[in-house]
């Protein structure tokens, strides 16, 4: 069937005249619909969390563990983080690939600080032997937010590769949407730490 | 080392299994041996395996479903004998943990790994060519997207042979499905399966959403698409919405098995019945989206063999709006008896009979587009007329199912299995197989044989009421599901005629066999042969093109001014010869990512399975380094020279040229093919 048309010969088109497919504006809208399908996977868990939360099994509730100041660490490192992907966004607008670049650094730190204090509480709360096997209600909280978590980790291994892009690349028309898209995706995770926040931490102590 | 497997998990006392491996391994080798042999790897390889062309896909989305089907059928026929045989205190020659396997897989192969891939390879198809496109969005990620749905059928067939697969039913329900109940690898293969080709559908749901909303051809208004454009558009909606409540529910479930927590133990503040409401959350949209586009189907089938526009265009699309809506204000029908109460049940009665009525609809408007229009009997008109039949007793047995009350009679018994399999085949099934021989001239440039289609319909149709209809009789008898063996000898007679159904639904299916390879046989004879590119005096955009369809679609992007913009140009004689000038064509490049990730997802889930953590690591880091290198290659498209465009297009008008003269010499020789020149 054929085949001799479909030998891939041609000039390799230019990354300026992406024309058509894959086009910048088809990448950030699909990425959008990703996004809500993902929100779909939160909903699903935060369901789950509302279910189980009474599931203690004489194990501790959230009011008996939940450390809440250092969670607000945690919470303005990454809104923090929001904000200073917001610059690296005006920076990519403005051309300057050297200030995107270290917006997306600091955004980068910002993130990893996020991470490692969610390390720390999940290492503490095990060691105290609240780990996700002693309740339903630990099962659901940390899966919870855990999925948020390792979606902050795989935004931190798209920030690097990002920024080895820019270094090797420079911004293009393949680069410039993928720092689009990693922006929604960093934004969107803010949102649901906002409501993990919220829903979790706050109404779990309050 | 290697975590449980050891050379036990091969299952070497079971000689039913042992036959079907080595019957499997030796065709397999002859089929490796062959391509081998034919020196035919490097074609495949570099045509096939790593097209990024969606007709390609389609096909071979069509090729593993159809092999798939033959696995899934013979869970079938095996269930069937046993249930032939295993009347009062007789074992019948399944032992019951291997029943419970053959039951599962058979669920589990036909939604996931046949039903499935039937209606995306269809879409793969034909959505771009319908709405006027060169390709999908994300020519890549559909590559991806088909090798994903390969490793989850590969896992479901290698646990035949090493190991064992679930024996909790196609949903796994919890706790059955827990580590306590299930210690084996069963459920893990179901798991890894499940997760690998999930993914892979979500990122065809995304795909065909965007490149229906966002590549259509100009003036190609949502309400002037195509009726199979439009399920399908409606069918992808209910996959990015549902999904991802399967993906979050099946590792729900995993971590219960893997790292001891208590989602759905019935200890330790666990909720079981909250796995039964997330499953049904993701499970009845599902069904939706199988029977949406196979609905298109019907659609596009009925408007072109009745020379008819569709009858209420408009309300067809809004019937199915309002059923993708539907749908998910349903789930709890499922289960009634696990005792939401009565005012849920209610809620729910009443949502489930509601959804009928859009059903309805779509049902008057396909009677009355035949309704004095000049009807066609070809193959795909009586697959859809046997769906209108059939698909309306099915509907008929499941608003009995709706009403609450009876549902508590009903429940868990022949009845729900006569009911599914009512709409299941006779609605996604017999739509497939019509859409199959209605679009197989614009895959591969020929028709398919009429006589044996017509054979094969006949004998699905007859075999399906003669293999569920009994199911009906003994659900009303008390027979409830799944069971390896039963006590009243009175039930036999009715599984023995149920048999026969099986068996005449293999004909069915050795008819179409025969049908492949008498077309295949016959594919020059000009009774077979499809010059023109509208073997059916089609409709719609897809027909325009010529058959097999050039693998850039279309020379030239068409401008659309109306519904069926393509008849109503033939009527009025505007179809013209497409002079040029050709301009080259941007595409996409072939990609090796696709099978080379989802080669990696197998070891990760193989790994998990057997707990080999190593080879876990090791297939991960081999899926994030292989997308990586996706990611850094800069060389994924090219331009089709104008030359090569010109030297295609050319071609094909050469021979509509040469057939017209030859036709015109031969008129005695004319197919039920119309070629239309005008212009």
């Amino acid at each position: 069937m054929a085949s001799e048309s479909m030998s891939q010969h041609g000039d390799h088109a230019h990354p300026e005249t992406h024309a058509h497919h894959d086009t910048g504006s088809i990448k950030v809208f699909g990425f959008w619909v990703y996004l809500m399908s993902d929100l779909v996977i939160f909903g699903s868990l935060f369901a789950t969390y509302a279910v189980l939360l009474r599931g203690t099994a004489g194990g501790p509730s959230g009011a008996d563990i939940f450390d809440l100041p250092l969670i607000l660490a945690g919470t303005f490192l990454l809104l923090i983080s929001s904000f200073t992907y917001g610059m690296a966004v005006l920076a990519m607008t403005a051309e300057k690939v050297k200030q995107l670049s270290a917006w997306l650094i600091v955004t980068f730190l910002l993130g990893a600080g996020f991470i490692a204090l969610e390390i720390y509480e999940f290492q503490h709360l095990i060691h105290e032997g609240y780990g996700p096997d002693r309740s339903a209600f630990l099962s659901a909280f940390f899966t919870l937010v855990g999925t948020h978590g390792l979606h902050v980790f795989f935004g931190l291994i798209w920030i690097l590769v990002v920024l080895v892009q820019l270094k090797t690349k420079g911004l293009n028309d393949m680069t410039r949407p993928r720092i689009l898209c990693l922006s929604l995706f960093w934004h969107f995770l803010d949102i649901v730490w906002i409501c993990v926040f919220s829903f979790v931490y706050l109404m779990g102590v309050l | 080392m290697f975590g449980k497997l050891s050379l036990d998990a091969i299952p070497t006392h079971d000689p039913i299994i042992m036959i079907v491996a080595v019957v499997m391994g030796i065709g397999a080798i002859a089929l490796l041996g062959a391509i081998t042999y034919y020196r035919k790897w490097g074609w495949l390889w570099s045509e096939w395996f790593t097209t990024v062309d969606h007709k390609k896909l389609g096909i071979m989305y069509f090729i593993v479903a159809l092999v798939m089907l033959i696995r899934g059928f013979s869970d079938a026929i095996m269930m069937r004998i046993q249930q032939a045989m295993s009347v009062a205190g007789a074992e019948g020659y399944l032992p019951p943990d291997h029943f419970d396997q053959i039951f599962t897989a058979h669920g589990v192969i036909m939604i996931f790994f046949v039903a499935m891939p039937m209606v995306i390879g269809l879409m793969n198809l034909v959505v771009p060519l319908q709405i006027g496109a060169r390709d999908v969005a994300y020519p890549f990620l559909n590559n991806l997207s088909f090798w994903l749905f390969v490793a989850g059928a590969a896992l479901v067939n290698v646990s035949l042979v090493i190991g064992e697969f679930a024996t909790t039913g196609w949903l796994a329900y919890a706790p059955l499905s827990g580590i306590e109940y299930s210690p084996g690898v069963g459920v893990d293969y179901w798991i890894w399966a499940l997760q690998i080709s999930g993914i892979g559908t979500t990122l065809t749901g995304i795909n065909f959403f965007v490149t229906i909303l966002k590549m259509r051809a100009p003036g190609m208004t949502l309400f002037r698409m195509p009726i199979f454009t439009w399920t399908s558009l409606c069918s992808n909606v209910l996959i990015i919405a549902s999904f991802p409540i399967l993906t979050a529910t099946v590792a729900l479930l995993t971590l219960d098995r893997y790292m001891g927590m208590h989602f759905f133990t019935n200890d330790f503040g666990g909720n079981m019945m909250m796995y039964v409401n997330l499953i049904w959350a993701w499970g009845h949209p599902e069904v939706y989206i199988l029977i949406l586009p196979a609905f298109g189907v019907f659609s596009e089938v009925v408007a072109t063999f009745s020379r008819k526009r569709l009858f209420g265009y408009k309300t067809m699309v809004w019937a199915t709006v309002c059923i993708t809506l539907l749908s998910f204000i349903v789930w709890l029908h499922h289960f009634f008896t696990m005792g939401a109460g009565a005012n849920v049940n209610a809620f729910f009665g009443i949502m489930t009979m509601i959804i009928a009525i859009p059903t309805g609809v779509k049902v008057f408007n396909w009677l009355f587009t035949m309704y004095r229009g000049s009807l066609e009997m070809s193959t795909p008109m009586l697959w859809t007329i046997g769906f209108i039949i059939t698909f309306t007793i099915g509907g008929m047995t499941g608003v009995m199912l709706a009403v609450p009350a009876a549902n508590f009679v009903l429940h868990n018994s022949l009845f729900v299995i006569a009911h599914f399999h009512n709409v299941i085949i006779g609605g996604v099934l017999f739509g497939m197989l019509a859409g199959l021989i209605y679009w197989f001239p614009k895959a591969f440039g020929f028709k398919l044989d009429e006589k044996w289609g017509k054979r094969s319909f006949w004998f699905w149709l007859i075999g399906f009421y003669v293999a569920f209809m009994p199911l009906y009789v003994l659900s009303f008898h008390g027979a409830v599901r799944r069971m390896q063996s039963y006590g009243p000898e009175e039930w036999q007679i009715w599984f023995i005629v149920a048999l026969v159904g099986a068996l005449l639904i293999m004909a069915g299916i050795v008819c179409t066999a025969i049908q492949l390879y008498v077309s295949i046989k016959n594919r020059h004879h000009p009774a077979y042969v499809d010059v023109s590119g509208d073997p059916w005096d089609g409709r719609t955009l897809e027909w325009s093109v010529a058959s097999p369809a050039p693998h850039y679609n279309f020379a030239h992007l068409p401008q659309i001014g109306q519904i069926d913009d393509f008849w109503e140009m033939k009527r009025q004689g505007r179809v013209t010869v497409n002079e040029g000038p050709y301009e080259p064509i941007h595409m996409p490049r072939n990609t090796a990512a696709g099978p080379i990730i989802s080669l990696f997802s197998v070891v990760v889930g193989f790994g998990l399975v057997w707990h080999i953590w190593w080879l876990a690591i090791v297939g991960a880091l081999g899926c994030l380094v292989s997308f990586l290198a996706r990611v850094f290659n800069d060389d994924i498209d090219y331009y089709v020279p104008a030359e090569e465009v010109e030297r295609t297009e050319r071609a094909h008008q050469q021979r509509l040229e040469e057939y017209r003269k030859w036709l015109e010499a031969h008129p005695e020789e004319n197919p039920n093919a119309q070629v239309r020149m005008e212009g």
